[in-house]
């Protein structure tokens, strides 16, 4: 099988920074560094790991919601009665029947009702929910229900929401943006400006221009919505949830229910993915009300189509810019205006914002910058988290604007980036200063150092094997008209959740004896939702503990607040909140060994002593005890936040502020092979190189990059949600309609991982998950260019583009 | 109605089936199997993958009554069906009970036992093919049936076999990487 690369940067080579040296623990098996495996592995094999969707209690009942079959309308009437004289049917509840004044929800801004009330903004909101002892005659019922539209004029795009006679899809805002926007039909803005872009331009001696467009793409994670809400004797209720954060989902659902936030128990169950799609509520509130409302326990799971509808979705954009360089290859100046497609509600809207503008340039050095981003609210379906959160619609139009500089140029791509490449010191386009590794041209030249796949990799000696060609067993090609491609990308991402936001996490740790061996129990509210958190929590707890065996408790609200699995941080923010636990436990173990054995060895008071396999060991590795003697039937418990550096908030007007906690980086090469007569796209290899600073499972670092790269490759070649620009209505919510890559379409994606520390963060470590997802799409479009000589300014590239019948 | 079939070797009898119910959902909300999984529910995805009668199919599009009288193998029992035929096999041994098939360098308490696992099985979590894990009782049992009809496949052939399986996590390497591993500790075996 073949392992991972991994590697430091070369003795002279542009890159700072050095691999983390671990001291403490590095002689327990197990710990960081190791590529150990899921402790949920054997659970997820055998089929017994129990999903949201595979919850079940005695006497429980189905849930069913209602959704709105238009995008834009008033609701005159809504007539429940003969869903209510179904047989079967235990609750029909709309927007009259929730029980107290908080009847909206929302990460950021409250503007998302329950239940649709008056007015319905997107297809597909919600309108009624019912509660049934079949799924399918919860269905039924509610296709029983009489809603009564009258339809409204929908806003699709910036000229119909900026129109001066435009619609307002929010009436009544009162959040914090309203203040700073020119129209209530946009979110927020964000511009950026610094230097003086104006001037830098006429020194320009070559400017280049794009419009770009990039699609709305959908997580389209395989577990659907779902969860199993029971009611509990003292009134409250626990909920068994797949949620990217518990505690944010509490916030938002406790006062709907009028229910105090200790009375609503929640658990995590298994996530089947989440991929930003889990940030925001589905189906939690409206599980819980029917469960109240019954007294009975109701699960909820939604099918493929409903979950379309049921998340929030990449933000689709359209961008402008404006690149100059000089004759010589050095970045003048970027103008740029990144307009955001939020849909109807706000999600998280404001902060892909922030993030598009602060990363909107990419990883070069620029001195005058002029940014603009903004989101709109549409009648479109709402768009929030996803992977790349904002950088990757960035990313996906500078890097374009590159490739086009370095042509006018007459450079070479990769050698244009690596003369403009940022690097540790480089001041961002918000004035903060990058100050840790930026090895931005060391990545570029790993990359493209990787031996290339073999031309003609479709033939062998059998003659073309169809399945290594476009077009694959549609047998269209045996390599007539097919030509090769590569291409290059290199993208910046933010670690963490910036901008100000208190974004900490809480670990809770104990050590005690157990049958006569010494035990750790990790218990955090981190949602695991494939990514591996809980192999590394266990890791973690080895290195620090020295101990073999690892406890992870089930994730749930009992413990403080993990934050959100997501925006690349869990490994950062809650890794090092049980590493910070950690070594409290371990500081306290070592107090109770010097108080039971000091006086039996001067080195208890004099050397710098370890935890390691199971002993308390001096820095020279001479043992001075068992941890079971010094714990006997002692435990100790440590329970803490922790919080990584503060952030700023960008100043409204100029952008400027250290608004992000840590950057992260990665570079693709994509070879891609084109049918140029039928517009089939093979893309034949996919190479990663990725600095994560200190890789803590390398498997899981590797199956991270190569999970982020396939998902930009799906946006580059097929993934788009197509919404109708008439109606707003969603076209395609369907896996027969809507493609994601498969493992024909998905090409070997070698990895290149480059660990250098970066001294802020626990272990060196940089978050790891979402840079793959940035570069990964521009490389690919890169390719394709570089196969057929056309400009492509859109993402998803379909055949009519490639063979001019669009 | 009544629907009566053989899963896993045992016989089961599900009782009040409405008739639009899929095999699927009598599997996971009848039958506590909840294994297989429920990822599109309109044979798009695979993750629903079970063998009728020992031909994969997505449990989501055979209506339950059609499994009346047959024989349904799903991931739970997978580990049973892979020794079953490895003791039918006159041209083998039963290498996953001879060999253990334990974790190389597997440390966690849990994952690597070894115990009780198809071949396959412990192939995904030891090349870590499993993340969130939802796609992965198709793919095994997918991965499985292929390895059965070609004990050595070119990797163009696994993509093949695995095409109707969808995974949303992993980037399929580490699924190409768990499928090549079980071929070879077989044929090493061997």
């Amino acid at each position: 099988m073949p392992s991972p690369q991994l590697g430091s940067a070369r003795a002279g080579g542009a890159p700072t920074g050095a691999p983390t040296k671990i001291t403490q623990g590095a002689g327990t098996k197990g710990g960081i560094g190791e590529s150990t495996l899921r402790p949920d592995g054997t659970l997820k094999v055998t089929g017994e790991f129990a999903y949201s969707s595979d919850m079940w209690h005695e006497d429980m009942l189905w849930g069913q919601i209602l959704r709105s079959t238009v995008a834009h309308a008033e609701i005159v009437s809504i007539d429940t009665s003969e869903a209510l004289a179904l047989p079967g049917v235990y609750a029909v509840m709309t927007y009259d029947d929730l029980p107290t004044e908080v009847k909206h929800y929302g990460l950021e801004i409250r503007d998302t009702p329950v239940l649709a009330h008056g007015k319905v903004r997107h297809h597909g909101e919600p309108v009624a929910i019912v509660a049934a002892d079949h799924p399918e005659t919860a269905r039924r019922a509610a296709a029983r229900i009489k809603v009564e539209y009258r339809e409204l004029p929908v806003i699709t795009d910036e000229e119909s929401a900026l129109a001066p006679d435009a619609v307002l899809v929010h009436e009544h805002r009162d959040d914090h943006h309203v203040g700073h926007v020119a129209h209530p039909n946009i979110v927020h803005r964000q511009p950026i400006v610094r230097g003086d872009a104006a001037a830098a331009a006429g020194r320009a001696e070559v400017i280049v221009t794009g419009e770009y467009t990039f699609g709305m793409q959908d997580q389209a994670f395989l577990g659907p919505e779902s969860g199993l809400a029971v009611p509990e004797e003292d009134g409250g209720v626990h909920l068994y949830i797949a949620t990217q954060w518990l505690h944010s989902d509490l916030r938002q659902i406790a006062p709907v229910l009028g229910l105090p936030e200790r009375k609503v128990r929640m658990t995590l169950s298994g996530v089947g993915g989440a991929f930003g799609g889990r940030e925001d509520l589905s189906m939690q509130i409206h599980a819980c009300l029917l469960a109240l409302r019954t007294g009975k326990p109701v699960k909820i799971v939604y099918n493929r189509f409903e979950s379309f509808f049921g998340h929030v979705h990449r933000h689709p954009a359209k961008l402008h810019y404006e690149h100059g360089a000089t004759r010589d290859g050095r970045l003048t100046h970027v103008r740029c205006r990144i307009v955001l497609d939020g849909g109807a509600y706000a999600s998280a809207s404001p902060a892909v914002v922030g993030n598009a503008a602060s990363l909107g340039i990419g990883p070069y050095v620029v001195d005058d910058v002029d940014i603009e981003a903004l989101a709109l609210y549409t009648n479109n379906p709402p768009c929030g988290a996803m992977r790349g959160f904002g950088a990757v619609q960035a990313c996906f139009a500078y890097e374009a604007q590159m490739d086009k500089l370095a042509k006018e140029l007459g450079m070479d791509p990769v050698e244009f980036r690596q003369l403009n490449a940022m690097e540790q010191g480089t001041v961002m386009p918000t004035g903060q200063p990058v100050d840790s590794p930026a090895p931005v041209a060391e990545l570029l030249r790993r990359v493209k150092a990787m031996p290339l796949p073999p031309e003609r990799q479709w033939e062998s000696s059998e003659g073309a094997d169809v399945r290594q060609l476009p077009g694959g067993l549609s047998n269209t090609t045996h390599g007539e008209g097919v030509v090769r491609g590569i291409g290059y990308a290199v993208g910046i991402k933010n670690v963490g959740f910036s901008e100000g936001f208190d974004d900490y996490s809480t670990a809770r740790v104990r050590m005690e004896v157990i049958a006569g061996e010494p035990v750790a129990t990790v218990h955090t509210a981190m949602a695991e939702v494939g990514q591996g958190g809980v192999t590394v929590h266990a890791q973690i707890a080895r290195t620090e503990l020295g101990v073999a065996q690892v406890t992870i408790h089930p994730a749930d609200t009992q413990v403080g607040s993990a934050g959100s699995t997501s925006a690349s941080r869990q490994t950062y923010v809650t890794g090092g909140a049980v590493k910070n636990a950690c070594e409290r436990v371990r500081a306290q173990v070592l107090e109770i060994g010097r108080r039971k054995f000091g006086s039996r060895h001067p080195a208890w008071a004099t050397a710098e002593l370890l935890l390691e396999n199971g002993k308390v060991v001096t820095d020279g590795g001479e043992v001075l005890a068992d941890l079971v003697d010094v714990l006997e039937g002692e435990a100790v418990e440590v329970a803490e936040e922790w919080r990584h550096r503060p952030t700023e908030a960008f100043d409204l007007r100029t952008g400027q502020g250290n608004g992000h906690v840590q950057y992260s980086f990665a570079a693709h090469r994509a070879v891609v092979e084109v049918d140029t007569e039928l517009g089939l796209v093979k893309v034949v290899e996919l190479a990663c190189a990725q600095d994560v600073g200190k890789a803590l499972n390398p498997l899981s670092v590797v199956g991270q990059i190569q999970g982020g790269t396939a998902q930009g490759l799906g946006i580059a070649v097929m993934e788009e949600i197509i919404v109708d620009p008439r109606t707003a209505k969603v076209r395609n919510p369907s896996f027969t309609d809507y493609l994601i890559p498969t493992i024909l379409d998905t090409p070997t994606i070698p990895v290149d991982v480059l660990e250098l520390a970066d001294v802020h963060a626990p272990y060196g470590l940089r978050g790891v998950g979402e840079a793959p997802t940035l570069s990964s799409t521009p490389a690919v479009l890169a390719a394709i260019r570089n196969a057929t000589g056309l400009e492509l300014n859109r993402t998803p590239v379909r055949p009519e583009h490639l063979t001019g019948t669009a | 109605m009544r629907v009566t079939f053989t899963v896993n070797g045992r016989p089961q009898e599900a009782d009040d089936v409405w008739e639009g119910e899929s095999l699927l959902y009598v599997l996971r909300e009848r039958l506590g199997l909840p294994g297989s999984k429920n990822a599109c529910e309109q044979g798009e995805c695979g993750s629903c993958t079970v063998r009728l009668d020992g031909v994969p199919v997505c449990s989501c599009l055979v209506a339950a009554g059609q499994a009346e009288g047959r024989d349904v193998v799903t991931v739970e029992g997978l580990a049973d069906h892979a020794r079953r035929r490895s003791r039918g096999d006159s041209a083998g041994t039963p290498l996953d009970e001879a060999k253990g098939w334990r974790a190389e360098g597997g440390t966690d308490s849990r994952a690597g036992a070894g115990t009780g696992l198809a071949p396959v099985q412990q192939a995904f979590i030891d090349a870590g093919a499993v993340q969130c894990g939802f796609c992965t009782p198709g793919l095994l049992v997918a991965s499985d049936d292929l390895l059965e009809r070609n004990p050595n496949p070119s990797d163009a052939d696994i993509r093949e076999a695995l095409s109707g399986n969808l995974c949303r996590c992993t980037g399929y390497e580490k699924i190409m990487d768990a499928v090549r591993l079980a071929a070879a500790r077989r044929s090493e075996g061997v």
